[in-house]
């Protein structure tokens, strides 16, 4: 029977979610890392034993780990991200410029091919790769590079490079996305990039409709159909059906279109999911109702999803990293929150139950689904 | 013998209990005790300073013989208490929220 290994980041760990295929039983284990942040850990399509974190911390900053076995053990293995030549500058908040300075790794994407190849998406905003597990790391300059970059600007949390799309059926295509400049795709395996933002509207940009400066807080695609992407932004839903060339909004009739994670069911490409959020100046949820809105029609049309989640009091987020399906029949759709809750739907979301209630604050939720 | 005593979290990291020892070869100074501290410990490489400026990282702080030495030159030497293993250079991270 498959089972099911749920990798969930927090603010003070790693912790490894264990279940069978029937998702009802779980078993926990960790923390991993105690004490540090981990924003994102992701596993190997090619072999899911070999899975890669992010570790850090304000005092000792950036750490990368690699587990061989499926998280039982871990390594250390290279943490030196250096940027490519001169580093130029970007926009900071009061409009100066300001010198690209690494902070942080928020997201590793692994190779669909490769388990000793996996990118690095860093703030200041930067995709970095490696070819040897991550023993060492080199930077995809072309996209720190491209014209517009000068006139990029940091979102509240950091000007990061959060999201990492590799399109399983165009080699060498590549989606990535970063607050607060947008969608970039490249089309030779990150030595140029073209922005993909052509019909985002941002209120918050003196431009609305500026091609590059918009607040992209997630991107996803189902990986049978990759030109047709899905995007939570700032404010919006969105949808791309060209790959990214041009954008409409799918919003609807969601009770707010503000909102971190969205992401596509394993089996149907046109049900996704998403947690609205109030506002962004209340990163809380609306109504103190948990409610993860799907839509089986590719956006527009939405349905609350409220079994088993709370719809009193409750005042969590769920932030862009932290939302995941796995691979099963029905498809199994996890998130996990700021209050420390990681939830489980094991029918495609008609139903949730709570895994854990009590971990750190969530930044991160992956799952693999195993033989 | 140089006695080096690290963080809790560099010591989980490094997988060692209590103090490390270390051989200096020249002058003992910061440099020269980080240097062999890495070379030891590569997992450290990038935790205490930083891994191209090789300055130290802002919420880390060196202390020995009851002085704050986090502000001293990298190549001055260490206190002959410290170079002799007399006491122990401490590795600190600083006090602040988290």
């Amino acid at each position: 029977m498959s089972r099911v290994r749920v990798l969930v980041g927090t603010r003070k760990g790693a912790f490894v979610l264990t279940s069978d295929g029937k998702r009802a039983r779980w078993d926990v284990n960790g923390p991993h890392f105690g004490g540090w942040e981990l924003y994102h850990l992701k596993g190997s399509p090619a072999d899911p034993n070999r899975l890669y974190a992010s570790q850090s911390s304000s005092w000792f900053g950036q750490l990368i780990q690699r587990s061989n076995d499926g998280g039982k053990t871990w390594e250390a293995v290279g943490n030196k991200f250096v940027y490519d030549g001169i580093t130029g500058t970007h926009l900071w908040y009061d409009g100066t410029p300001r010198p690209w300075e690494f902070t942080r790794v928020w997201h590793l994407e692994p190779s669909l091919t490769d388990p000793d190849t996996v990118y690095a998406g860093v703030q200041d905003a930067a995709l970095f790769r490696s070819n040897d597990g991550g023993q060492t790391w080199e930077e995809l300059p072309g996209l720190r590079r491209h014209e517009s970059a000068p006139l990029w600007q940091p979102g509240a949390g950091g000007m990061c490079l959060h999201t990492i799309l590799l399109d399983p059926s165009h080699p060498g295509r590549i989606f990535i996305a970063i607050s607060a400049a947008g969608v970039f795709r490249s089309d030779d395996a990150g030595k140029t990039w073209r922005p993909m933002n052509r019909g985002l509207r941002s209120e918050q940009i003196p431009d609305p409709t500026a091609e590059v400066g918009h607040c992209v807080h997630r991107i996803a695609m189902h990986p049978s159909r990759p030109s047709v992407l899905f995007m939570q932004k700032h404010w919006d839903v969105m949808r791309s059906d060209d790959a990214g060339e041009s954008w409409r909004e799918v919003s609807g009739n969601l009770p707010t279109d503000f909102g971190f994670p969205i992401d596509v069911h394993a089996h149907e490409p046109e049900t996704i999911y998403v947690v609205p959020i109030k506002s962004d100046s209340e990163h809380y949820l609306p109504d103190g109702k948990l409610r993860v809105y799907r839509s089986r029609t590719g956006g527009h049309e939405w349905e609350a999803l409220t079994k088993g989640l709370p719809q009193r009091d409750c005042y969590v987020n769920v932030l862009r990293d932290a939302m995941a399906v796995d691979a099963l029949d029905p498809c199994g759709v996890y998130f996990g929150t700021s209050g420390g809750q990681v939830y489980v739907s094991a029918d495609s979301g008609d139903s949730w139950k709570a895994i854990v209630r009590d971990l750190p604050s969530v930044v991160s939720v992956e799952v693999q689904t195993l033989p | 013998m140089i006695r080096v005593v690290l963080p809790a979290h560099l010591r989980t990291l490094a997988r060692v209990d209590g103090e490390v020892k270390l051989d200096v070869e020249g002058a003992a100074t910061q440099r020269s005790l980080l240097d062999a501290l890495e070379a030891c410990y590569p997992m450290l490489r990038g935790t205490i300073r930083d891994q191209v400026t090789q300055e130290r990282r802002a919420f880390v702080r060196f202390f020995a013989c009851e002085q704050d030495l986090s502000h001293e030159a990298p190549d001055a030497p260490l206190p002959d208490a410290v170079a002799l293993g007399a006491e122990p250079f401490l590795v600190v991270g600083a006090m602040a929220g988290g």
